[in-house]
């Protein structure tokens, strides 16, 4: 059944498609997590009760995503072992540390005060409760911090030296943790994980701002996910712009390939905004270029030179077709997220901001946004740093597991069937959720009573769609 | 081998100790899933569910340090038994999913909730077995070559890692029911009672069954149990086994709603330590011992700062989630 696949390419494939899965779950979680504190730190200095109920209107999408994401991760940490043995065995004195790290700081935090976030505010109380809550926001922070390191250090390898038995092992850990792209990798996918939930935050405003502009609930979610989308899609324009330059440094063919750049250009390379790259011609075909732009962008230089890819060596050429596309999929959609920000800032400054059904369907377009700009750029980042699992020091087809094809192929096709199952059902009753404003049935407790008659769990969502 | 505890005795007991946590947590949260096929009442079930839903992601946490604490420390023997297990590996993996996303799901809807009422036992029963069908694999021993796995596909497949499979199933079951018997009120609690004296009675036939197959599989296992003067040491886990079952009956007959639980986790470690006693000093039974797996001291110096620092920090913040939902579950009452 699997005859012409390897081992190599459906663990590639295995890799892929349940990363893929997984990525847009933490994506959402670390942003929902601060956004839910940051309710609760409103609701608390305020006592408006718009705030709480907001806050729990979104607790109740984040368990359902939380969830997801838990189980998701669970697959991508014991994936390395499974399919990925050699590159376990190797890299496993560097990479392991930094993971059991991420867990000893971050999940273990999350897990443990997930709990009381969700069923415990009538048994602890407002004030531990937030606690609570800013526990799980500061750890899926944390986890972004050490998962991004890991991450980084396979695209930007420091630190380190190689043992008798082939293992890399540490010389310097603060080398290996702060590696050259770590900062501008971690700064670019927290701000991602913002500006996708800001933008499923303001979706959700806007659809039902559609339907009433007076609900008190979608015109605050609406107004704050716009300010972040206004506010931080620029940063993150500029944090994406350094990060390149930080790549060309490091990883100059991830850059080649991501610009089309097969040849080398003496004087001034363009930027191919669109074609077609075809690999075995080694060019882009039906190219639409804009001359000496790339040179200007990378290099602050209309006539500065800029090396393509006939400089490396044919067998260390990341796959640029892929990598080209989902470069421009990601600052396309970044593009077009300055753009909602621009607008709503512009019809809050004319006073529009609750009555536009434009600003308010762009919004609705724009919600899924976000997850495919960050499926698109961590597409870009690791298809451009193979043919390595590390670049430049150990090549992907050096790590995989002394698998048969049909065991991996198996297993891959489990995933998939299984996946799309349990995922497809979170993301309807995740959308399900969103399709109701918020309502008084999911209010917290009023102020001024204690706070017993907290209606925030999964038993009372259950109760309301079934009343309903 | 001059200094009996060096550093990685020292991973070898933290790894053993989170693997153990894992067992013990996550051990009754999946038994209550093994026994949801004997409360069909969905009032039951919710209360079921309620009483692990707030410390569930707590409990499987301890799976990942487990691996990846594995990896860090002895990546040659992550490397090595990950592949060895695969198909027990992924069934688990898949059968967690399932019950991981059902305790979301199933209150999310009234027309599918049978349907991920199922998916937890499933979920839960498939995860269970291949945990226990690996530990077996793993007992029995793996072919290696090289710093690689060189066995067949199906070598975890035998009697004794179905065995050990079915084992840790009942032995989960018995966790789930004496934790209901501590969590319940009312006929519930009373049912849970009746199981916890019928799973106790298969969990000893499975503890005695798995015992006296273990010392088959090799020479060293039987060496280390019954020849002199390993015996004076080993002799006391089984006295302490016939012991604390002496204890659990008299607490089941008592109907003590507490002891059932902490005394099965006692039943549980002494399991534990058995296999410990098995095993050691090998990380990977007759290929690879702890010492020939370790990480670079750095590596492990580097995760021991941070381990003697944040685990009791998380056990304590774990005893308080625990504290804070501490008595009995009642029927739309629990936590809501």
């Amino acid at each position: 059944m699997f005859e012409g696949w390897d081992a190599v390419v459906l663990a590639r494939a295995q890799f892929a498609f349940t990363m893929s899965f997984h990525i847009v779950f933490p994506a959402f979680s670390i942003g929902l997590a601060s956004y839910l504190a940051v309710l609760e730190a409103l609701w608390l200095a305020t006592k408006r009760e718009v705030y709480i109920n907001l806050f729990n209107y979104w607790l109740k999408i984040f368990a359902v995503a939380f969830g997801m994401g838990v189980v998701s991760g669970i697959v991508m940490s014991y994936q390395f072992g499974t399919n990925w043995s050699s590159f376990a065995d190797k890299t496993g004195p560097v990479i392991g540390p930094m993971m059991a790290y991420e867990v000893l700081t971050a999940f273990f935090l999350e897990a443990g005060f997930l709990g009381v976030m969700l069923f415990g505010l009538s048994r602890v109380g407002p004030r531990l409760h937030f606690l609570a809550t800013l526990m799980v926001a500061i750890g899926t922070l944390i986890s972004a911090f050490w998962i991004l390191s890991a991450n980084s250090w396979m695209q930007t390898p420091t630190g380190h030296a190689v043992n008798a038995d082939g293992q890399f092992v540490a010389a310097d850990w603060l080398k290996v943790i702060f590696n050259p792209s770590f900062p501008y990798r971690l700064v670019h996918m927290v701000l991602a994980a913002y500006l996708t939930t800001s933008l499923v935050v303001g979706a959700v405003g806007a659809w039902h701002l559609l339907r009433d502009q007076h609900l008190a609930g979608p015109r605050v979610m609406f107004s704050m996910a716009m300010w972040m989308a206004t506010l931080v899609a620029p940063i993150q324009i500029l944090a994406g712009d350094q990060h390149g330059l930080n790549t060309l440094e490091h990883q100059p063919a991830k850059v080649m390939a991501m610009e089309g750049h097969y040849q080398s250009h003496k004087d001034g390379a363009p930027l191919i905004l669109f074609g077609w790259p075809d690999q075995a011609e080694a060019k882009v075909k039906y190219a639409i270029e804009v001359p000496k732009l790339s040179s200007l962008i990378l290099k602050h230089s209309l006539d500065a030179p800029l090396a393509g890819l006939d400089t490396v060596p044919r067998e260390n050429w990341p796959p640029v077709p892929i990598t080209f596309w989902s470069f421009r999929i990601m600052v396309g959609l970044g593009f077009l997220i300055l753009g909602l920000g621009l607008l709503s800032l512009l019809m809050r400054w004319r006073g529009m901001m609750y009555q536009s059904p434009l600003l308010h369907r762009f919004a609705v377009l724009m919600g899924p946004a976000g997850f495919i700009a960050v499926l698109a750029g961590w597409i870009t980042t690791e298809t451009g740093r193979q043919p390595f699992t590390v670049y430049g020091l150990l090549r992907t087809t050096d790590s995989v597991s002394p698998l048969a094809a049909p065991a991996v192929g198996s297993s891959l096709i489990a995933f998939i069937i299984v996946y799309f199952a349990v995922f497809t059902a979170g993301v309807i009753y995740i959308l399900r959720l969103m399709a109701q404003p918020p309502h008084p049935g999911e209010q917290g407790p009023p102020s001024d009573l204690p706070a017993r008659a907290a209606g925030i769990t999964p038993a009372a969502g259950a109760a309301v769609e079934g009343a309903r | 081998m001059s200094i009996p505890i060096d550093l990685t005795t020292i991973w070898a007991f933290i790894i053993a100790f989170a693997v153990f946590v894992y067992v013990v947590m996550d051990g009754f949260d999946l038994g209550l899933g093994i026994l949801f096929p004997v409360f069909p009442q969905k009032a039951d079930r919710d209360v079921i569910m309620n009483t692990v839903a707030p410390v569930w992601d707590g409990n499987e946490t301890w799976l990942v340090l487990g691996g990846g604490g594995m990896m860090a420390a002895f990546p040659l023997a992550y490397a090595v038994l990950m592949p060895a297990l695969y198909t027990p590996m992924i069934a688990m993996l898949l059968g967690l999913v399932f019950r991981g996303v059902a305790f979301e799901f199933r209150w999310r809807t009234q027309k599918a909730r049978n349907k991920w009422d199922l998916a937890f036992a499933g979920g839960s029963l498939v995860a269970t077995l291949a945990q226990g069908i690996a530990l077996g694999a793993i007992l029995q021993g793996i072919h290696v070559e090289g710093r690689q796995y060189a066995g067949g596909w199906w070598d975890w497949l035998t009697p004794f890692s179905v065995l050990t499979g079915i084992a840790l199933v009942i032995g989960y079951a018995l966790l789930g029911a004496t934790w209901l018997v501590m969590k319940t009120e009312g006929e519930l609690r009373d049912r849970a009672y009746h199981l916890s004296w019928i799973l106790l009675v298969a969990m000893l036939c499975a503890i005695g069954a798995v015992s006296i197959a273990t010392p088959f599989l090799a020479v060293q296992y039987t060496q280390r149990w019954f020849a002199w003067p390993n015996i004076i040491l080993t002799a006391p886990v089984p006295i302490a086994v016939a012991a604390v079952t002496a204890l659990l009956l008299r607490a089941l007959s008592n109907k003590n709603d507490h002891q059932p639980f902490f005394l099965t986790l006692a039943l549980f470690a002494l399991s534990y330590a058995g296999l410990g006693i098995s095993m050691y000093p090998y990380i990977v039974p007759q290929s690879i011992t702890i010492w020939q797996a370790a990480a670079p001291a750095n590596s492990q110096i580097f995760m021991l700062f941070g381990v003697s620092i944040l685990v009791p920090l998380i056990l304590g913040y774990t005893a308080w989630a625990y504290w804070v939902f501490r008595g009995k579950v009642r029927p739309g009452h629990g936590y809501h």
